[in-house]
């Protein structure tokens, strides 16, 4: 294959270049700027080096011990939203209707929860689970199990998940269901030629035709439970104690609310670096499976 | 193994049908005999897939039976039926090699692992599918996924036919050759029933021992290539089949005499006197036209001469009506003027689009 070199093509992209540096490296650059530096207030600044760094990741210090349960919390939250999330929105694409009105309802109905503020997520989540005027915190309560998710962490973490998995799961029933319907009709019928089971059909058919789109679902929610503020910081605030304080939390109070712009400028850069991490890994795992395959081929 | 008859067989996508219109496919009758090629011919939307998937126990007909042998098979679900079918477009399972390919049916079906492998084993050879064995089915050529997709039919020990519908729709046209020819040496091979679905009257001819032609939801001729050249019994088989089709010319029939406008036609045989009410047409190929230099014969304006390769083919106007005709090796046509003669062995009248008999005569010369 020739390539053709046109200098011009540096003309066209150049605007790109200029939005992006502002709208991403201008603003990482000031924060790497406050990450290895100390402030007093007074717009006094300290050189400290990588001074905050190594305390972040120190877990024997009060900085390091916060930011490592609260990334303990974050990835825990993250694999249980995954582990429902995933699987649910699978059996809901499964279970949709594939033609006539009933598709064009359930696509509206799903869609809904996608559409809302997320605080205002949070907001309805806040009042729904409230034990007094709540209906489900007070139905749950009257069918006689003590539930109270200002009070006990396990409730909280419930809570926050239930509401989630409400808010997410039709992300990913959406995306399969795509992928689902791009199956043409005859995969189906020589699969009943063949005599294979609903199962077998699952496994051998509509499994291996639907793992594009669940790359692309893995990756958004596992980047966005990851990321989880606004709807946790309505609904708990980050309680009971720090229960539910996920690294965005600890983010926001250290930078915000005591204004440590160092520490919470050395903790942003590391939380970005985990988050892109972990999803180049999801990336590279997934991809390779085809890449694998496609090697064998040849 | 197995002879299947469809009985008054009719199907409507629509639910309750009422009128001849609502049907995608009419009523049919007709006995597919055990081991017999057939091809089933058809323009799109002539309901040619809609038998077939009848046949395969995939649609339900409205109304009929489907018999194989004596056993009725209408109510029976498609895993029950012992078909296979290929596809259009290659059906394979991209996560499996294709030897895991040719065994899904008989896994599904609980064969023993040994006796799978042998028959894997054994159809893949048939198929010349053994090399790519254990390759994964995903990247192969399309010719190569349809032979799996045959293949995953063949292995079974007991089916009892094979439908195809256009199967060759996606393959390069120097592999459709190869691709029809091993389909012909598998069918002498193994003495199994295959309907072969297609709008291509190269494919049907030369793939089947006998074509049905379908048009607009009904069987209109069943026979050997040469009776669908050679007497088609419908204007539809005669203008479908042929390369170009029959010329069909509105006419007036009186006993041994055509008139096609003020031009007389004499004809083999004597018909009825037909009435008016309906339609006749006269219908003859370009192959059994002869266009000859001005002079005997019926006289034509020459608008276009095709060389097609092995012939030409001249486009003639007769009394204003559009005609093709063979033009023999040795004649050079000057001018727009010219004559057409006409065997008349090869001249049928129709009556409302079907062929009418006619009583042989002692026969004169046109």
């Amino acid at each position: 294959m020739t390539k053709t070199l046109n200098n011009r093509a540096w003309f066209f992209v150049l605007p790109v270049f200029a939005i992006v540096a502002f709208s991403a490296i201008l603003p990482l650059m000031t924060v790497v700027n406050y990450s290895v530096q100390d402030t007093f207030g007074n717009n006094q600044f300290f050189w400290n080096g990588i001074g905050w760094f190594q305390e972040l990741l120190d877990p024997s210090s009060q900085l390091g011990e916060q930011f490592l349960s609260s990334l303990m919390r974050t990835l825990l939250f993250s694999a249980i939203i995954l582990l429902i999330q995933v699987p649910l929105g699978i059996a809901v694409a499964l279970s949709m209707p594939r033609e006539g009105w009933p598709v064009a309802l359930c696509l509206v109905l799903m869609a809904l929860p996608l559409l809302i503020p997320w605080n205002v997520v949070g907001t309805i989540w806040q009042v729904f689970a409230r034990g007094d005027i709540g209906l489900l915190g007070w139905t749950v309560n009257s069918l006689g199990i003590d539930y109270n998710y200002t009070g006990d962490p396990i409730d909280a973490w419930v809570t926050i998940i239930v509401m989630d998995v409400w808010h997410w799961t039709s992300l990913v029933a959406l995306l399969c269901y795509a992928g689902l319907k791009s199956i043409p009709d005859a995969y189906y019928q020589a699969a009943r030629i063949d005599g294979a089971s609903r199962w077998a059909v699952f496994r051998t058919i509509q499994l291996p035709k639907m793992r594009r789109v669940l790359l692309i679902a893995v990756l958004l929610r596992f980047m966005d439970s990851f990321m989880i503020y606004t709807e946790p910081f309505v609904l708990t605030g980050g309680g009971p104690g720090n229960a539910t304080t996920f690294l965005s939390i600890d983010l926001v109070k250290l930078a915000l609310g005591q204004f440590d712009l160092g520490k919470a400028a050395a903790m942003s850069l590391v939380y970005n670096l985990i988050i892109l991490a972990i999803c180049w890994v999801f990336y590279t795992v997934m991809t390779n499976v085809d890449a694998e395959r496609e090697r064998v081929e040849a | 193994m197995a002879r299947i008859t469809l009985d008054h067989l009719a199907h409507a996508y629509k639910a309750n049908p009422r009128t001849a219109e609502d049907y995608a496919l009419k009523e049919i009758n007709h006995v597919w005999s055990q081991g017999g090629a057939y091809a089933l011919l058809g323009p799109s939307g002539c309901g040619k897939t809609t038998l077939l998937n009848i046949i395969s126990g995939l649609v339900r007909p409205t109304r009929g039976r489907v018999l194989f042998d004596d056993l009725d098979v209408t109510d029976l679900s498609t895993e029950a039926r012992n078909i296979a079918q290929v596809f259009q477009f290659p059906v394979v399972y991209d996560t499996m090699t294709v030897r895991e390919n040719l065994a899904f049916p008989l896994k599904n079906r609980n064969v023993p692992r040994d006796r799978t492998a042998r028959r894997v084993e054994e159809i893949a050879g048939l198929l010349d599918l053994t090399r790519v064995l254990d390759r994964k089915a995903s990247n192969l050529t399309a010719d190569m996924k349809q032979k799996i997709s045959l293949g995953r039919g063949l292995v079974r020990p007991d089916v009892a036919a094979i439908l195809f519908d256009e199967p060759l729709t996606v393959i390069d046209p120097h592999l459709k050759w190869q691709l029809r020819s091993t389909l012909k040496e598998i069918h002498r091979a193994l003495d199994i029933t295959m309907i072969y679905v297609t709008h291509d009257q190269t494919e049907a001819l030369t793939f089947a021992d006998k074509v049905v032609v379908m048009h607009d939801g009904a069987v209109v001729q069943t026979g050997i290539p040469e009776e669908l050249f050679e007497r088609p019994t419908h204007t539809f088989v005669g203008h479908f089949i042929g390369s170009p089709g029959m010329n069909i010319l509105p006419c007036r029939v009186e006993g041994t005499t055509a008139f096609i406008g003020s031009t007389m036609i004499s004809l083999k045989r004597a018909y009825r006197t037909l009435s008016d009410g309906e339609h006749i047409e006269l219908g003859i190929r370009p192959e059994f036209v002869r266009l000859q230099p001005k002079g005997a014969g019926l006289p034509v304006q020459v608008r276009r001469i095709d060389d097609i390769g092995r012939t030409r083919i001249a486009r003639v106007e007769m009394n204003g009506r559009p005609l093709a005709a063979s033009i023999p090796d040795d004649i050079s046509i000057e001018g727009s003027e010219a004559s057409l003669v006409l065997d008349p062995n090869h001249v049928h009248i129709y009556a409302n689009g079907h062929l009418v008999a006619g009583e042989a005569t002692g026969g004169h010369a046109a």
